[in-house]
C-alpha cells in the first residue's frame, strides 16, 4: 500500500473529524448541559457560511471576515436563545423537536429571502489556495491544514475553558446536575445563554471553515446535522472528551471507508460487485458503527460524570 | 327548470372558455422557480420570454398566452402543476422539464389528453425508446449521448487512461455508463459517491486517490451546487496540471460565473461536451445569445437554449396550420420537420421524436470581455442518433 496516500488519507480524514467535532461540541453542550434537543443547531453553521460569505464580499478579505463572522453567529445564537429557547427548557424533548424544527424552516427561508437561493461562494486568498508538502511526498491543500490547526486550536481552548476555569467548572457542574447548580445560587440563566452563543459560535466557525470547499446554500446545516448527532451520541451526551474522541473516529473511519473499502472489497468478490457495494457500504459505516456502540454501551463511549 | 337554467348557463360558459381558448395560442410552461434548482428554472423563463419577444407573442395570428408553473424539483409537485395546465387551463401546449423524474411523472397527464409534450431539458431513455409517443418532442437529447460525445473526445485527444467521479444515483450511473461505452483507454479508478438529502460535497478522500492513481485526465458528472464545490476543491488540490478535468453538465453558464466570483481558475481550459454553446456561429444563435446577454447582463445557460427553441419549435408548428390549433395531425407532421431556425443549427428528428444533431467538445475560457465562457473546438459526434431509439415503435 502507498504510505503518502495513506498519510494523506488519515489527514483528510482527521480534518472531517475536527469540523465534525466543532459543530459537535456546541450541541453536545446544549443537550447535556441544559437537556435540550437543538435540531436546529445546523442553521447556525449555515448562518455562520452566509455571514462570512457577505463580509468577504463587503471587506475583501477571508480572514477578517471570519473573525467577524464568529461573534455576530455567537450574536445570533444568543438571540435565538433569548426568543425561543429559554420558553422550552421546562417543555418535553418532543416540543424541543417540534420547536426546532420550525426553527430550521424559519431560517433556512430568511437566508433565502437575504441571500438568494443560488448559494455564495467565498473566494481565498492565494496563499490558502496552494497547497503544502507537510513531510515528502505528502502534499495536502493549504486550506485543509488551516482547517486542522484551527480546530485543534478551539478543541484547545475549549479544553483549557471547560476544565481549567470557573465557567468551565460551572458548565461541568451544570452537566453532572443542574438542579443542585441552581440551588447553590449560580445564576443558571446566564450560565445557559452564554453556553448557547457558544456553541453557536463553533457552529458559525465550522460553517466559515466549510464554505470555502464548498458554499455556504441554503440546507447545508441539515445536511450535516444528522452526522453531528450520530457524534455525541458515540461520544457520550454532554461530554467534551467523548465528542472529541467520537468526531475524530467518524471523520476517519468515513475517508479511510470511501478511499479503501472498494480495494477491500474487490480481495473477496468480483471487481464489478466490489463496485456496487462499496459506495453503499461505505455510507453506512458510521451508522453501523453507532448500531455497534449503542448495542454494547448505550450511553456512549464518555458519558458525562453522574447523569 | 332551475336545474335546466343552470345546466345552460355552465353549458354558455363552457362554450365562452373554448371559444375563448381558440382566439389565442396557450402554452404551459413547468419548470423549477424556487428551492436550489431556482436558478436552472429561471434562466429557462428568460429564455422563454425572450422568444415570444422575438416572434412579437403570435403564432399562426393568434397571441400566445404562456403560463409558467413550478415543479418544486419535486415529480408530485410537477406532475400536480401538469395536471392544472391540462384540465383547469386547458393549454395546447406543455412544455419545460429540467429533471427526468419529473417529466417520467408527468409525461401521461399530457399525452393521456391528447397534447402536445415538449421537453426542454430531460432526456431519460424510456421515453427515447419504449415510452416513446407521437405527441412527444424534445429539443434537448437523449441522457447517454453528450457523456458519449465526451468518451469520442477523450480518445481523439490520446487520452490513455481515466479516474471517473460520479455521484451514485441514476443519471450518475447514466453519465459514467455512456462514457465508459465509447472511451477505449483504461479507467484506473472509479468513485461513485454519496447522493441526495446529505449529499457528499467533501471530495478530498477521492480526489488523493484520483492524484495517486496517475490517470491522464479525470471526468466528472456533478450537476447543481456540487459542480463548483468539486471545482474548487479541485483546484485547491492543485490538480489543474497533473490530472486534467473533463465534465459533462457540470460547468455551464449559471456555475461559470460563481466560479470566476470565486477565483476558481482550475476551470480555465477544462473540457465539456454538449449539442449547443453560446458561441455556435449560425444566425439564430447569434440573436439569441446577443439579445440574451443585452436583457440580461449574462450568457444564456444550454438549458435557455433548449428553452428558447421549445417555443420555436410550438410556433413552426402553429404558423404550419395558420393557428387552426384542432389539426394536431398537421402541427404533429409540421414539428416533425424541425424547420424553425434552431440555436443549434440544423438537427432532425428521428423515429422516437428525439433529434438527431452534432456534439461538440467545448473548452472554457475568458471571452474578450473577460467573463469566462464555453469555446466550441470541434464535432465530435456529427449527426448523432441516441442508442434507445431501435426500441421505440413509431
Amino acid at each position: 500500500m502507498d504510505t503518502s496516500l495513506l498519510f494523506i488519507q488519515l489527514l483528510n480524514g482527521m480534518q472531517l473529524g475536527i469540523l465534525l467535532f466543532l459543530l459537535s461540541a456546541g450541541l453536545t453542550l446544549t443537550f447535556g448541559i441544559m437537556d435540550f434537543v437543538n435540531l436546529s443547531h445546523g442553521s447556525l453553521y449555515m448562518l455562520g457560511a452566509f455571514i462570512c460569505a457577505s463580509l468577504t464580499q463587503l471587506t475583501g478579505s477571508f480572514i477578517l471576515a471570519a473573525l467577524l463572522a464568529i461573534p455576530l453567529t455567537a450574536l445570533c445564537g444568543l438571540i435565538i436563545e433569548l426568543v425561543v429557547v429559554r420558553q422550552l427548557y421546562s417543555r418535553h424533548h418532543l416540543d424541543h423537536v417540534l420547536a426546532t424544527f420550525g426553527l430550521i424552516l424559519c431560517l433556512d427561508t430568511l437566508a433565502e429571502m437575504i441571500w438568494g437561493p443560488a448559494g455564495i461562494a467565498i473566494p481565498l486568498p492565494a496563499f490558502l489556495n496552494g497547497q503544502v508538502e507537510v513531510f515528502s511526498g505528502v502534499v495536502i491543500p493549504t486550506f485543509r491544514l488551516l482547517i486542522i490547526t484551527v480546530g485543534l486550536t478551539a478543541a484547545a481552548g475549549l479544553y483549557l475553558l471547560v476544565n481549567h476555569t470557573k465557567i468551565g467548572m460551572l458548565i461541568r457542574a451544570g452537566a453532572s446536575n443542574r438542579t443542585m447548580v441552581g440551588a447553590l445560587g449560580v445564576d443558571i440563566k446566564t450560565l445557559f445563554t452564554g453556553v448557547f452563543a457558544l456553541g453557536a459560535g463553533l457552529a458559525g466557525l465550522a460553517g466559515l471553515l466549510v464554505a470555502p470547499i464548498a458554499e455556504a446554500s441554503i440546507g447545508m446545516g441539515n445536511e450535516i446535522i444528522i452526522t453531528t448527532f450520530v457524534v455525541i451520541i458515540i461520544g457520550g451526551i454532554g461530554s467534551m472528551k467523548g465528542a472529541f474522541i467520537a468526531a475524530l473516529l467518524i471523520g476517519l473511519i468515513d475517508t479511510l471507508g470511501r478511499s479503501y473499502l472498494d480495494d477491500l472489497f474487490k480481495l473477496i468478490m468480483s471487481s464489478e460487485a466490489a463496485e456496487t457495494a462499496a459506495p453503499a457500504i461505505s455510507a453506512m459505516l458510521i451508522y453501523l458503527l453507532m448500531a455497534v456502540i449503542l448495542a454494547i454501551r448505550p450511553q456512549g463511549l464518555f458519558p458525562a460524570a453522574s447523569r | 327548470m332551475k336545474k335546466l337554467l343552470t345546466a345552460a348557463i355552465v353549458g354558455a360558459a363552457f362554450a365562452l372558455t373554448s371559444a375563448h381558448a381558440a382566439d389565442e395560442v396557450k402554452i404551459g410552461f413547468v419548470t423549477t422557480l424556487t428551492t436550489g434548482g431556482a436558478s436552472i428554472g429561471q434562466d429557462q423563463e428568460k429564455a422563454v420570454k425572450l422568444a415570444l419577444k422575438h416572434i412579437d407573442n403570435t403564432m399562426g395570428g393568434k397571441p400566445v398566452n404562456l403560463i409558467m408553473a413550478d415543479d418544486g424539483f419535486k415529480p408530485e409537485v410537477g406532475k400536480q402543476a401538469t395536471d392544472k395546465l391540462v384540465k383547469q387551463d386547458n393549454v395546447d401546449f406543455v412544455a419545460g422539464y429540467i429533471w427526468s423524474h419529473v417529466l417520467l411523472a408527468s409525461r401521461k397527464s399530457v399525452l393521456d389528453a391528447d397534447k402536445f409534450l415538449i421537453s426542454a431539458n430531460a432526456g431519460p431513455s424510456p421515453v427515447a425508446g419504449k415510452l416513446c409517443h407521437p405527441n412527444f418532442f424534445s429539443t434537448s437529447w437523449q441522457n447517454d449521448q453528450t457523456p458519449m460525445a465526451m468518451g469520442e473526445t477523450l480518445n481523439q485527444q490520446g487520452v490513455k487512461s481515466l479516474y471517473i467521479m460520479a455521484p451514485n444515483y441514476a443519471a450518475g450511473k447514466d453519465m459514467v455508463a455512456g462514457v465508459e461505452r465509447t472511451f477505449k483507454g483504461e479507467i484506473l479508478g472509479k468513485d461513485m459517491t454519496k447522493w441526495g438529502k446529505d449529499a457528499q460535497l467533501d471530495f478530498s478522500a477521492e480526489l488523493a486517490k484520483a492524484k495517486a492513481s496517475g490517470a491522464e485526465g479525470i471526468f466528472v458528472f456533478y450537476p447543481g451546487k456540487a459542480g463548483p464545490a468539486f471545482i474548487k476543491q479541485y483546484q485547491q488540490a492543485g490538480l489543474r496540471d497533473s490530472l486534467p478535468l473533463y465534465t459533462v453538465f457540470t460547468v455551464d453558464s449559471i456555475s461559470l460565473p460563481k466560479l470566476q466570483d470565486g477565483g476558481m481558475e482550475g476551470v480555465l481550459g477544462s473540457v465539456s461536451t454538449g449539442h449547443w454553446g453560446p458561441d455556435l456561429d449560425n444566425e439564430a444563435n447569434i440573436k439569441f445569445v446577443s439579445d440574451f446577454r443585452a436583457e440580461y447582463g449574462s450568457y444564456p445557460s444550454f438549458y435557455a437554449a433548449q428553452a428558447y427553441d421549445s417555443i420555436l419549435l410550438i410556433k413552426s408548428a402553429v404558423d404550419a396550420v395558420d393557428g387552426d390549433l384542432g389539426n394536431k395531425d398537421g402541427m404533429r407532421a409540421a414539428m416533425k420537420e424541425a424547420n424553425f431556425g434552431s440555436v443549434r443549427g440544423d438537427f432532425s428528428y428521428g423515429n422516437n421524436h428525439m433529434p438527431i444533431q452534432d456534439f461538440y467538445s467545448r473548452k472554457v475560457v475568458e471571452d474578450a470581455d473577460g467573463n469566462w465562457t464555453t469555446q466550441i473546438e470541434k464535432v465530435v459526434l456529427d449527426d448523432h442518433q441516441d442508442t434507445y431509439a431501435a426500441n421505440c415503435n413509431m
